[in-house]
């Protein structure tokens, strides 16, 4: 699961500046939240296009911690990106109170949303497109928000594990403290990734690396010496978001259905 | 002869932009004294095409082909472009013109249509893999995929072909610590093709970005004798000029004479007598 560094940072650098730069666009938007996905993204965005065309925005809600703010603006410095602070919270906190016995989760997949509507704002503001920053292993399990925080125009890392995420952002001179913390999605206090999901990235990414890349198959897996039960839960939960990795469902009556049998780049004609 | 390894990345589905840009470039080759110019699979269309197969596709008569043939007065071309057949069939194809004539039009016979391709559903395949002469000795071309078919080069080497060209357009995947697969797939072909069929080869592959998917570039040029003769940079839209000898051949067919000891009839009586599933 080693990358080859420096062939990894050409081809993500290239892609940024040729899907950007191929239809008319300068600048690349996207938000920095403190961790160290968006901070890759950030770090290959400025590599290709230069920090100046990099459009950075940290969207707090009141329960963030200042640990995220404060990283996030030491990932923008480094990189000398555009940084502004969006707080998010004025924009939920009027739907929240409409909503009493509303739950953790639904909370957290409002804001991811809100950001959403703050980040394709800001895009049509400044002219760029927006930057995704799932990682491949998050993608996969589905850990993110459908329309939230997986949508974008372009994802830089989205075909890289968390631990090659991890390997990347070392070689690129990612601010230390936001290299070594624990991954959250800092939706309340103490939050952290890995107690959410139940096991930790390396596990899922070992895991995921021989059951994806290596399309090995469940009884292989588990030959291989990883836990029975933790294949199916991964094996499962793959399965189960395809929808969030997949364009809406269209019900088929013509000749030719949009995704179906009408089917085109987006790149068409650039 | 004289070569330029037109390392360059189209725009989906715009054939008359792409015209211009290899008309430029074309220009450029004569200019430097080029006597072939070799651009990559599918220069004139981009990689990607689904839908859009049906909408670039042409044949001899499209008046950017016949814009190709009155530059070929000139210089040698090797271009990559959907070809639609007059049974309106539709290949991935490349076509050798020169002195204002097609010398040869290959049609892609093996259609990678696994993992990240689908050229099958698209494409007809083509069904014959053919040496041309031309004025620099006799020529094969490959496009892509055909290279890794030993039959294909076998049938281009039992033909006596001197050089073979290779129009590409392959992927950059499998990025991991031991390099690049697919480049080291493709170096390690290039090199043991040119040495072991003793022929001068030029691959050229393209560069540019489709939907996420990168294509490499590293376009390269090897002697006979399988030693690398000049490399483009991956990634990099430039094109390199190299000098091709064309007595590299005859130097290493007298010192390593393989096509003079090959057995041929051991294949035919195999495909006779116990191959072919027997």
């Amino acid at each position: 699961m080693k990358l080859n560094l420096d062939l990894t940072v050409d081809i993500l650098t290239n892609f940024i500046k040729d899907e950007t730069e191929k239809i008319g666009l300068k600048n690349v938007v996207l938000g920095l939240s403190g961790g160290i996905d968006s901070a890759l993204s950030a770090a290959l965005a400025a590599k290709a296009l230069g920090g100046n065309r990099v459009y950075a925005y940290c969207m707090p809600y009141k329960l963030s911690s200042d640990e995220s703010l404060k990283d996030a603006m030491k990932v923008a410095e480094t990189f000398r990106l555009n940084f502004d602070v969006i707080e998010i919270t004025p924009m939920v906190d009027p739907y929240f109170d409409m909503i009493p016995d509303i739950d953790k989760l639904r909370m957290g997949n409002v804001m991811a949303r809100q950001r959403m509507i703050c980040l394709f704002d800001m895009s049509a503001k400044v002219a760029g497109l927006v930057l995704g920053t799932s990682n491949k292993t998050e993608l996969l399990l589905g850990y993110g928000t459908w329309y939230g925080d997986l949508a974008s125009a372009l994802n830089p890392i989205g075909d890289l594990y968390k631990t090659q995420v991890w390997e990347l952002s070392e070689y690129l001179g990612i601010p230390q403290s936001v290299v070594d913390k624990a991954p959250t999605a800092d939706l309340w206090v103490g939050q952290t990734d890995e107690q959410e999901l139940g096991f930790t990235y390396r596990q899922a990414d070992d895991l995921l690396y021989a059951m994806v890349d290596e399309r090995r198959r469940i009884p292989e897996l588990i030959g291989m010496g990883f836990e029975e039960e933790l294949v199916k839960k991964v094996a499962e939960k793959v399965r189960r978001n395809q929808f969030k990795r997949n364009m809406t469902v269209i019900a088929k009556v013509s000749q030719r259905t949009i995704g179906r049998d009408f089917r085109y780049c987006r790149d068409w004609g650039y | 002869m004289k070569v330029h390894l037109a390392q360059m990345k189209p725009i989906l589905g715009n054939l008359e932009k792409n015209a211009e840009n290899h008309f430029k470039i074309i220009e450029q080759a004569v200019e430097e004294g080029c006597d072939l110019v070799v651009f990559p699979e599918l220069s004139l269309t981009g990689y990607y095409l689904l839908d859009l197969v049906y909408d670039v596709a042409m044949d001899e008569t499209h008046p950017v082909y016949q814009r190709f043939l009155e530059y070929s007065n000139e210089i040698a071309i090797v271009f990559g472009f959907v070809y639609e057949s007059r049974e309106k069939l539709f290949y991935n194809a490349a076509s050798f013109v020169h002195r204002g004539k097609t010398v040869h039009l290959h049609k892609k016979v093996y259609l990678p249509d696994y993992t990240l391709f689908e050229e099958g559903r698209y494409f007809a395949a083509g069904n014959s893999i053919e040496a041309f002469d031309t004025e620099f000795g006799k020529c094969g071309i490959l496009v892509c995929e055909d290279v890794f078919h030993l039959s294909s080069l076998y049938i281009l080497s039992q033909s006596g072909v001197q050089n073979i060209i290779i129009p590409s357009n392959s992927p950059a995947r499998g990025n991991l610590e031991q390099g690049h697969d697919a480049s080291n797939t493709w170096q390690t072909s290039n090199r043991y093709i040119a040495g072991v069929l003793t022929v001068n080869l030029v691959f050229v592959n393209r560069v540019g970005v489709e939907d996420g998917v990168s294509f490499w570039g590293g376009s390269e040029a090897y002697d006979a004798k399988g030693r690398r003769l000049a490399a483009a940079d991956m990634f990099k839209e430039e094109g390199i000029t190299v000098e091709v000898d064309h007595d590299s051949v005859r130097r290493a067919r007298i010192e390593t004479p393989f096509l003079r000891d090959e057995k041929s009839f051991i294949v035919r009586n195999f495909l006779n007598e116990e191959g072919c599933g027997k």
